[in-house]
């Protein structure tokens, strides 16, 4: 019954979207604004019709409803019930209705805000949008279908089908196959939704960029309506992949953050793409230039979010045949094809509108450096978009698998990653229109100096990499320059205005958040940098096999075996706990628990670490083995991994630049600053 | 005095950098350990697992893998290395037999050289791209767009900042 009310909802769904797009279309086009309002109403409708179709997915979970083959491929009895609940992104057909819920909530959000001052474009946006949610719902209902149930017929065969065949009965198994054990984690929990809402929320500029073609309106007012929806996709997506990150950390028991895996791939080319585009659209804004590009790079962005969403869960690029055998990969494939040649045609049709007459005076001007900044990020993308593809080009032409792995793209994005660094020491410093060597080297020589003063310090500290050493200056010089330009900011505010510092800083701040929030971002990505060079560069590793008090040494610290405890948990899962205490130079830090999980339903296990972290470094044990019965031996591997913790603390700091540089200002102020600006260059 | 109290207004920001800048150089020292101590014959393993990958688990190294078989590809590894094959022999044995998609990453021959090519290419292209592109926009005459007002280039750095904060839209 349920399942019945959730699969009719999303037909229903598809129906209204597909009446929608019709009803925007023949409004615009025979001028009737009664069509283009119910097309709008439409868009409004699917909002609470998914969501009767996701809550139908969730109370099947949460009441084990088995028969429904979804349930039962995630979730089983002893599950408890938040995992249950949130099994609705655990899987294929049940992430792809959340993906949809998301992209309605989105859409519906914006439709709601500023109808009649943004007319002009909203019908468009309408259009796009749910060409985009239909596509999805086709998917789900008619490939990966949350709904299909399972019959058992007459012959004793029990097949899934979403209606009943003759003769057949409802197929109720006892119990279900249970959530992936990889999956069953607080980090898992949240990551997905935030990928999703960084995906989808990069739909809504896209939305609005193809308006912004097909009404011929070739000014930055798209840009400017959007600027706010980029950077929460953008801080989403951030979120996400740090999540994923940190899951991996936690989770996974190799003592990395990532791995260079197609799936995490996937998620981080659309990142690439909208960083460079958040950038862009600032040239086009100041300077009315690269128009053209920034189309470009919004269309690229919305066809690596669909290739993203698609390669996220399907897992088909893993070999030729898997993808020729999905039946969701050509469907997925032909979408992309089809948006992004539509898209193309159109920014061809518009090219010579966009064309920018405004001249570049300067290889030093703020705009010529994030220009640079986008190559740096479109070069990272095609090592990864290529490394992934690779794979599967090697095998159709050569008949031969090939694996590209982490040294592949931590050889060929290094220096492209080190570059931008180096971008985000000087663009800040530099003007838009025009900069000189003369002007930079004097903001910059101060900064420059306290940056060796770091270096130095490593160096006699004992670090002789000159990688390690290259990644650690140019971090310190983003962080010494970004905390000089608020300093200068400060400074030259409180000399101007009087008042305190705190007031002067908060001033300048809520002046100008964009780049004061935009600023601290950078100072997050130098301590993600920090925390990079530290793993990556310094992670030292050993493994051993010990008896109950015997000690195991890796650097400064020493680890000591004391006990192993193997015990049934309530949620049938088999727990095998060690307990080790730590020493750093002799000295007693604390006891670890690493341990490994037996899920009996899923007959998969599952290693989490015991970790000590500080600021320095983290100390990660996995119990890799035991004897069965007596316990006396174990196998532990440890690892060392230095300044890890600077990542995890860098993408706090991340979100909250992304906040302030995304806080909203009030409509009145806005206007009334831009209106200064226009008297100002009238008089000008 | 009143010049006194000027310099540290002016270097203020310097000053105060340099000090937050010391207290993060602090737990830098902590890369400073001895990168390798005893290595027992997991460790030997582990080093050369940790360059390859089993068919079956697709993007997980061997060394990491938790698969029953993984870790025999593992005991097979130890029982090379006490027969005395080295890193290279081991490598190949294992590709004679499963191919190369058992390396980390593809070995540099034939078709597999487009792996390495394509994208430093792609970005030789980019950049002329770009170059070309910032050239032909320095040939554009000035009149037809001014610098917007803000830019205008001031040693005064409080002015500008103010000219900036006030062309700011958002």
């Amino acid at each position: 019954m349920i399942a019945n009310i959730g699969y009719s909802a999303l037909v229903l769904t598809l129906l209204v979207s597909l009446y929608g797009i019709g009803a925007a279309l023949l409004g615009l086009r025979k001028n009737r604004p009664a069509l283009v309002d119910s097309a709008r109403n439409a868009m409004l409708l699917t909002f609470p019709l998914l969501t009767l179709s996701a809550l139908s997915i969730i109370y099947l979970l949460a009441t084990n409803h088995f028969e429904v083959e979804y349930v039962a491929s995630v979730t089983s009895r002893s599950m408890p019930m938040y995992l249950k609940v949130t099994a609705l992104w655990g899987g294929q057909a049940g992430s792809l209705v959340f993906w949809s819920w998301l992209m309605s909530a989105f859409a519906s959000a914006v439709t709601l805000r500023k109808w009649d001052r943004d007319r002009e474009f909203l019908p468009w946006v309408i259009v796009v949008s749910l060409v985009t949610l239909a596509f999805f719902l086709a998917l789900n209902i008619f490939v990966e279908n949350p709904f299909t149930r399972l019959w058992a017929l007459p012959s004793g065969q029990v097949i899934e089908k979403m209606l009943q065949p003759a003769g057949s009965s409802l197929y109720f198994p006892t119990d279900g196959r249970g959530l992936n054990p990889l999956l069953r984690h607080p980090g898992m929990i949240i990551h997905p939704p935030m990928l999703y809402l960084g995906f989808v929320s990069f739909v809504i500029p896209y939305a609005f960029a193809m308006a912004a073609l097909i009404t011929g309106r070739t000014d930055d007012r798209w840009i400017r309506l959007t600027r706010r929806w980029t950077l929460w996709a953008w801080m989403f997506l951030s979120l996400g992949l740090v999540l994923g990150g940190r899951w991996a950390y936690d989770v996974l028991g190799w003592g990395g953050y990532w791995g260079w895996d197609p799936v995490e791939i996937a998620a981080f080319m659309p990142w690439l793409t909208g960083t460079a585009f958040l950038h862009s659209v600032m040239i086009q804004e100041k300077r009315g230039m690269l128009k053209q590009w920034n189309m470009v790079l919004i269309i690229l962005t919305y066809a690596l979010v669909i290739f993203g969403t698609f390669l996220t869960r399907s897992g088909v690029l893993s070999s030729v045949h898997a993808f020729a055998q999905s039946a969701i990969g050509p469907l997925f494939f032909a979408f992309i094809g089809i948006t992004f040649t539509a898209s193309l045609s159109l920014l061809m049709q518009r090219w010579n509108v966009l064309k920018s007459k405004t001249q570049m005076t300067s290889m030093l001007s703020r705009e010529a450096l994030f220009l640079l900044n986008n190559l740096l990020f479109l070069g990272i993308l095609v090592v990864c978009f290529w490394g992934v593809i690779f794979p599967l080009i090697s095998e159709l032409f050569t008949g031969q698998k090939v694996t590209v792995g982490p040294p592949f793209y931590e050889r060929a994005n290094g220096p492209l990653m080190a570059g931008l660094l180096l971008l985000m020491t000087i663009a800040p410093l530099s003007a838009w229109g025009r900069s000189t060597w003369q002007t930079l080297g004097r903001a910059l020589w101060k900064p420059a100096v306290a940056a060796l003063v770091v270096l130095v310090a490593v160096i006699v500290a004992g670090i002789h990499n000159i990688y390690a050493l290259i990644g650690i200056f140019l971090a310190s010089l983003v962080i010494a320059v970004t905390l000089y330009e608020y300093g200068r900011g400060i400074f030259a505010r409180r000399k101007r205005h009087e008042g305190n510092l705190v007031i002067a800083f908060l001033n300048l701040t809520r002046r100008d958040p964009r780049r004061y929030g935009g600023y601290l971002v950078h100072i997050s990505m130098a301590m993600l940098a920090i925390g990079i060079v530290g793993i990556e560069m310094f992670q030292t590793e050993t493994q051993g096999t010990l008896s109950v008090g015997e000690s195991l040494t890796l650097g400064r610290y020493d680890m000591v075996y004391e006990e192993l405890a193997v015990f049934d948990a309530p949620d049938a899962r088999n727990v095998a706990r060690a307990v080790v205490s730590v020493y750093k130079d002799g000295e007693p830090v604390g006891e670890l628990y690493p341990r490994r999980d037996f899920f009996y339903d899923s007959q998969q296990p599952m290693t989490i670490p015991g970790v000590r972290s500080t600021l320095a470094d983290d100390f990660y044990v996995l119990l890799v083995d035991w004897e069965e019965i007596s316990t006396n031996n174990a196998t532990f591997k440890v690892y060392h991994n230095p300044l890890v913790k600077w990542m995890w603390l860098g993408s706090w700091v991340f979100v909250i630049g992304t906040l302030i540089s995304a806080w909203p200002e009030k409509e009145n102020s806005l206007v009334t600053k831009r209106s200064r600006q226009r008297v100002a260059a009238v008089v000008d | 005095m009143k010049k006194h109290s000027s310099f540290i207004l002016y270097h203020s920001p310097f000053i105060l950098l340099v000090l937050v800048l010391a207290i993060l150089a602090l737990p830098m020292t902590a890369l400073a350990q001895d990168a390798n101590p005893d290595t027992p014959t997991d460790d030997d393993i582990n080093a050369i697992a940790s360059e390859m990958f089993c068919p079956v688990c697709e993007n997980v190294p061997l060394d990491v893998c938790g698969t029953q078989a993984c870790a025999q590809w593992r005991a097979l590894i130890g029982e090379k290395l006490s027969q005395g094959w080295t890193e290279n022999e081991i490598k190949q044995y294992f590709v004679d037999q499963y191919g190369d998609r058992v390396l980390a990453e593809p070995p540099r021959t034939g078709f597999n050289w487009l792996v390495y090519l394509v994208p430093p290419v792609a970005f030789i292209i980019g950049a002329y791209v770009l170059f070309r592109g910032i050239q032909s926009w320095r040939q554009i005459e000035p009149e037809t767009a001014p610098l917007p007002a803000e830019t205008a280039i001031t040693d005064d750095y409080v002015a500008r900042l103010e000219d900036e904060l006030r062309g700011s839209d958002w």
